[in-house]
């Protein structure tokens, strides 16, 4: 299941409108690359994938890209948010307002609404982990691309941070590729599909939860947490 | 208190960064099950977030539905939404 949570993942805060940046930062939330296509990618594949760690990776990672949709969609309501006639029509953006007015809805920049054609769910663990990391360099380039036209900071912040976690999450399945790869046929990592070949159940992981034995947990002043100035912060 | 110290925007703003910590540290030990520091670490997190959540539902009115304690009106329902600009 899922909980909500009443606040975004990184802050937005935008005071500028502007109709053109919107227009195209919508493919983000419904395009091709988009974070819609990527959070229903993820959700979607991990049933048949038969290890538990890259299973839990395409859940926890899906989960991430719902919030990256909200990010989205809040850039596009606050670029046009308040906009009058004239300025929706001075910017180009009447095409966008005569369908949907000013309420946000999944489409690409170039205006065809959002289509899971733009993903796959193969079944086949390494093909739909290569799909993933391909979509996750996919995503970082749309915004590369978007930023390459915004001079407002108030976008290009948010903006860089969600193109930072696409890095992370490429890294991620990279990761996971790794581990999947590891459990196969190392001279042929084809001659089976663990997600279809293996007797149901067979593959789930190597690891027993919950551990029997707790650890004693290592007090925060004896970690190395460069992040963290224990004086400032609680 | 903590909240003395902090205006509701410097905890949001505190709530963020814990919590990306938190998700950043639970896609890697996703792939990495074993790793006992980023546990730690994990579990540092966690406890601040706990916290922080807690606080800002006392002080500004619950984030998510776990700290919601309803008294005489639905904040949850009336409170200001996350796409909305910080001074509308």
């Amino acid at each position: 299941m899922f909980n909500y949570e009443k606040r975004l993942q990184y802050p937005i805060n935008i005071t500028q409108k502007n109709p053109q940046a919107a227009a195209f930062i919508i493919s983000q939330y419904g395009g091709p690359d988009g974070e819609l296509g990527a959070s229903l990618r993820y959700l979607s594949q991990r049933y048949t994938m038969p290890y538990r760690e890259v299973a839990g990776l395409l859940t926890d990672i899906a989960v991430e890209e719902l919030s990256h949709l909200e990010m989205v969609s809040t850039i596009v309501y606050q670029l046009t948010d308040g906009l009058s006639p004239e300025e929706i029509k001075a910017a180009g953006f009447d095409k966008y307002f005569v369908d949907h007015t000013l309420a946000v809805y999944p489409q690409a920049a170039a205006g065809f609404p959002y289509t899971a054609a733009s993903f796959q769910s193969k079944g086949d663990t390494i093909t739909d982990l290569y799909e993933d990391m391909a979509a996750e360099q996919k995503a970082r380039t749309t915004y590369d691309n978007i930023l390459r036209m915004i001079k407002d900071p108030d976008i290009i912040d948010p903006i860089r941070f969600l193109r930072a976690r696409e890095v992370v999450h490429f890294q991620r399945f990279g990761e996971a590729l790794r581990i999947a790869t590891d459990r196969l046929n190392e001279k042929n990592f084809y001659a089976i599909n663990p997600e279809f070949d293996l007797p149901s159940g067979s593959a789930k992981t190597d690891f027993n939860c919950p551990q029997k034995q707790p650890r004693p947990m290592i007090p925060p002043s004896e970690m190395n947490m460069p992040c963290c100035d224990k004086n400032k912060l609680h | 208190m903590m909240a003395q110290f902090r205006s509701q925007e410097q905890l949001l703003h505190w709530i963020d960064m814990v919590s990306l910590m938190l998700v950043d540290l639970t896609e890697y030990l996703d792939t990495h099950p074993c790793d006992e520091v980023a546990m730690d670490h994990f579990n540092h997190y966690q406890s601040l977030y706990k916290k922080a959540l807690r606080e800002y539902a006392d002080a500004y009115g619950p984030l998510t539905l776990s700290t919601a304690t309803p008294d005489h009106l639905w904040c949850w329902g009336l409170q200001k939404n996350p796409w909305e600009r910080r001074n509308d």
